[in-house]
């Protein structure tokens, strides 16, 4: 099991990074939300697999009877859930922005910081 | 009783000392000098006294601002107490040292690393002492009338302060790290002064290019002193010094010998690291005086004479600095000759002395020290008294130009006699101290051998052109006609001639009375640089000898040379221009080049383009993940094919096609549409393996984000397709699949490791029995890393508030010009 979803998590990080590699800011985003859950599942999978069974203890007992699944990463992940979506939200609002002020997503034409054609520094002393 | 009361540490200091005695002959003397001393009382107090004399200074640069403002530049004859005070406090110590005993004090500094604030005053730190207070002194006054009036005077007077106590702790320094930090302090302090008047360019360049000399310098010295450390163990001066052949016996000799070189030579501005010291005559003319001639481009020559006998002595010792030093001397004096300013003359002659000082030290004799020691003091009074001669007549007339000044001993006698006398010692006349010193160099050099002839033919050249240098700023404008200058000349007031006529004076009273001066002195001095008792007794009386008539020589050849003045400067024009490069041009290029060399990297590394930035980090990632993976043999094995059910089978295949849909899609709809597909992927493998919390989150969110995505998308008119060149597509596809390849790799050599799951089995345990929940993963989110969660809805709020901000704040462009028109 552990194998294929290896396999699923490489898929999402290659997906997620040619994605971020974009000069568009949002199919970067796109490639954000890929790239996060990718993180999610490789956490997740190290915790190791267990089919069923979620880490709730039954009503009449003070702890699980049988194997049940690995609840650490489960809460790691659930923050990390969260923290993403937040990640998301304000990235998307930065890109909306930056298109509003800028006429558009494409980061090379982005050079309000670093302009492309800057002078060089005075060579006196 | 008094055994008793030997502290624990002091105790461990006598074991120390019982152990070095073992080690070597000459065993630890300071150390028990030291021992002696803190068990008297008196001394105590003493030691107490010396510390609060070397914060003197500073604690004038603290107050004269203050003292300026109030008193104008009269403030320059108060803030001189202070400087008088260090010397005569200095002058107490005069009758203890010259008997041979040094003056030691101090405390612990950073006792876990066995640093000391201590000093050593010997012959050698006591001498440089009361020259940095003497002359620092009559400078002060001097300041006070060059720049009275000057807005910036305060400012001055407590650069110049603050340089003297630094200048201070450099010489009485006794451990390596005070010796090293006092040293940088001048130099920075140096930097301050020569950009004083820091709107002009040429001194913004001589300041930034002596701080980069002599701070580069300066960290050549600490890595010698590291060096000096590791060789013998020893991290002060006065154990050093005991130590005999510790240092030249060590392999690591050699290293710390260039090592210290490289800061001494800088300091002392031997060629080629000479060309800073003329730019540094930017600085106004009591910097000159002060620093640029008779203090801390010493500092260079006294830290060789401070390590003369433990690093002296050597072959390596006795060719490299005789070579250095008599080029020094020749380049310097051939300078001289072609510059018209007074100052720079004397910047030129001052390379040159320096020069001279330095084949003195490495010339491996003990007349050559006494000659060293006498010329060191001789130069340090007559090159004071004459810079402050040159920013006199510069103050007065508007003019240094020496071809434009004539005629002015009538309007400034007074500063015509300083001059003069100050010049005579220069020449090396009879009677003055300047004398002694040149008898003494030519008895010291001889003719003995080969080396030592062309060192006597050095000497010779370089005094004799020396003389002629010094006449020609010391009389040439003030005899002959009247020439028209700027300004109309009239004597200076009292605070300008009283510097250069008490120095200038000082070195003739020093000539007669040479046996004092040798006693109180010279004579202590010249010991500390032998490193064992020198007693000098040279005196103003002429011996017929082979040093009389080589000093007769130098007078003849200079007179020549002065009379032939013009012709010589004509000639070395020549000269200079046809070679056309000097070390100054190389300064330039240098800082030309290391500006177009970091732009030239900037512009590679930080282009400005994001895509750059990103596949630049991804590669590093890659490798991060690949290599060590690889060059380990850590790869993990090929796992047997999976046993997933077909539902499990189905819900990773429509991840998979959520994920190709995303990177494909060419409409918005379906990209957006196929991130709802991936999500929706991931919140059913979540829910297969036993985690409903996480999918019942990882659905509501992807719903969330599809949504917002979808609002916001409607008002964007973008293209959703990037239209990457193939290359460009190749590469990233690239860059991505190594990514993904090392991620999954990695996770797949983990899950065939081991696992340990103790933590799990103790929430799984716990969970129930402690915090009273049977949700195990809700309750690791409220109970045992409730903090955690704090931390993230903050995280989350913040977001939102952000978010908020953007979307209501704005900046309205054309909000100025409203107001104009309402205007």
């Amino acid at each position: 099991m552990e194998a294929v979803l290896s396999l699923l998590v490489a898929l999402f990080f290659a997906a997620g990074i040619y994605l971020m590699l974009s000069r568009h800011l949002i199919r970067i985003l796109l490639g954000i939300v890929l790239f996060g859950n990718a993180v999610n599942l490789l956490i997740f999978t190290n915790g190791r697999l267990t089919r069923g069974t979620p880490p709730i203890v039954p009503p009449d007992l003070m702890t699980s009877a049988g194997p049940v699944a690995n609840p650490l990463p489960q809460a790691l992940i659930l923050t990390a859930i969260v923290i993403s979506f937040s990640f998301f939200s304000f990235l998307l609002v930065v890109v909306y922005r930056a298109y509003q002020d800028l006429g558009t997503d494409d980061t090379d034409e982005m050079r309000v910081a670093e302009p492309a054609d800057e002078a060089p520094p005075p060579m006196g002393y | 009783m008094r055994r008793i009361a030997v502290s624990k540490r002091q105790r461990h200091h006598g074991l120390l000392c019982i152990a070095r005695r073992n080690q070597f002959s000459r065993g630890c003397p300071p150390r028990t000098r030291r021992l002696s001393q803190k068990k008297s009382k008196r001394s105590g107090k003493g030691a107490f006294l010396t510390f609060i004399v070397l914060l003197l200074p500073l604690l004038g640069a603290v107050l004269a601002p203050s003292l300026t403002r109030l008193f104008g530049g009269k403030s320059g004859w108060l803030l001189a107490v202070l400087p008088l005070a260090v010397f005569i406090h200095f002058l107490g110590m005069l009758g203890t040292v010259s008997e041979g005993e040094p003056v030691t004090g101090g405390f612990d500094w950073i006792p876990s690393l066995g640093v000391r604030f201590s000093w050593l005053l010997d012959g050698l730190s006591l001498t440089f002492a009361l020259l940095i207070s003497g002359i620092g002194t009559l400078i002060v006054i001097y300041a006070g009338g060059y720049l009275d009036g000057h807005p910036q005077q305060g400012r001055f007077f407590s650069f110049i302060l603050l340089f003297m106590g630094a200048m201070l702790g450099l010489v009485v320094s006794d451990s390596f790290l005070m010796l090293f930090v006092f040293w940088e302090l001048t130099s920075i302090t140096s930097f301050l002064l020569i950009g004083f008047d820091h709107e002009r360019e040429a001194s913004r360049r001589a300041a930034l290019q002596a701080l980069l000399v002599t701070g580069i310098g300066g960290l050549s010295l600490l890595a010698g002193l590291l060096v000096i450390t590791q060789a013998t163990g020893f991290n002060d001066l006065s154990t050093l010094l005991g130590s005999g052949d510790a240092l030249r016996s060590s392999p690591l000799y050699m290293a710390a010998f260039v090592l210290v070189l490289g800061g001494a030579f800088t300091k002392s501005a031997q060629f080629p690291f000479h060309f800073w010291l003329p730019n540094a005559m930017e600085a106004p003319t009591p910097v000159s005086a002060y620093l640029h001639s008779a203090t801390m481009v010493k500092a260079g020559v006294y830290l060789l004479m401070r390590l003369n006998p433990v690093m002296g002595d050597t072959a390596a010792w006795e060719t490299v600095l005789p070579l250095f030093g008599g080029t020094t001397l020749l380049v310097g004096t051939l300078l001289a000759i072609r510059q018209t300013d007074l100052k720079l003359m004397l910047a030129y002659t001052t390379v040159a002395s320096l020069g001279l000082l330095v084949m003195l030290t490495g010339f491996g004799s003990d007349l050559a020290v006494e000659a060293a020691v006498l010329y060191l003091i001789a130069h340090s009074l007559f090159k004071g008294a004459l810079f402050m001669v040159a920013g006199l007549i510069d103050h007065e007339a508007g003019t240094r130009d020496v071809t434009a000044l004539g005629g002015l001993r009538k309007a400034m006698p007074v500063t015509f006699a300083a001059a003069l006398l100050a010049a005579l010692s220069m020449g090396g006349l009879p009677m003055f101290f300047g004398f002694l010193a040149k008898e003494e160099i030519y008895a010291a050099l001889g003719f003995g051998s080969g080396w030592a002839a062309l060192a006597t033919l050095a000497a010779l050249a370089g005094n004799s052109l020396m003389f002629a240098v010094a006449f020609a700023v010391a009389l040439k404008p003030f005899i002959g006609a009247e020439r028209k200058t700027p300004k109309h000349a009239h004597e200076g007031p009292v605070a300008l001639w009283l510097g250069p006529l008490v120095l200038a004076l000082a070195g003739l009273l020093a000539g007669l009375a040479s046996g004092w001066v040798h006693a109180g002195l010279s004579s202590p001095m010249a010991s500390a640089v032998a490193g064992r008792a020198v007693e000098i007794t040279i005196s103003t009386i002429p011996h017929i000898g082979m040093p009389l008539l080589l000093s007769g020589l130098t007078v003849a050849l200079g007179i020549a040379a002065y009379l032939k003045l013009g012709a010589l400067r004509a000639g070395m024009a020549g000269l200079l221009a046809a070679i056309g490069w000097g070390p100054d041009r190389g300064f330039d290029q240098f800082v030309r080049g290391v500006l177009q060399a970091s732009v030239g990297v900037t512009r590679v590394v930080q282009n400005g383009r994001m895509d750059f930035y990103m596949s630049v980090t991804f590669l590093c990632v890659a490798a991060v993940l690949l290599v060590p993976m690889i060059l380990f043999g850590e790869l993990p094995v090929l796992p047997a094919f999976p046993d997933l059910r077909f539902h499990e089978w189905a819900v990773v295949v429509m991840a998979v096609i959520g994920i190709g849909a995303v990177v494909y899609a060419k409409s918005r709809l379906v990209a957006i549409v196929s991130l709802g597909i991936q999500g929706l992927a991931v919140a059913l493998l979540f829910m297969l393996f036993g985690a409903p919390d996480l999918s019942f989150t990882q659905f509501m969110i992807e719903t969330l984000s599809v949504v917002i995505l979808a609002l916001v998308m409607t008002r964007l008119r973008l293209s959703l397709s990037d239209h990457r060149p193939l290359g460009q597509k190749l590469l990233d596809t690239g860059i991505a699949g190594a990514c993904g390849l090392g991620f999954g790799l990695l996770l797949l050599k983990v899950t065939q490791l081991p696992f340990d799951d103790t933590l799990s089995q103790f929430y799984n345990a716990y969970s129930r029995s402690i915090a009273h929940g049977r949700n195990v993963v809700n309750v690791i989110i409220v109970d045992f890393r409730g903090f955690d969660t704090l931390g993230e809805i903050a995280v989350v709020m913040i977001t939102g508030l952000a978010v908020l901000a953007l979307i209501r704040i704005r900046a309205k462009p054309d909000a100025g010009k409203t107001r104009e028109i309402e205007q």
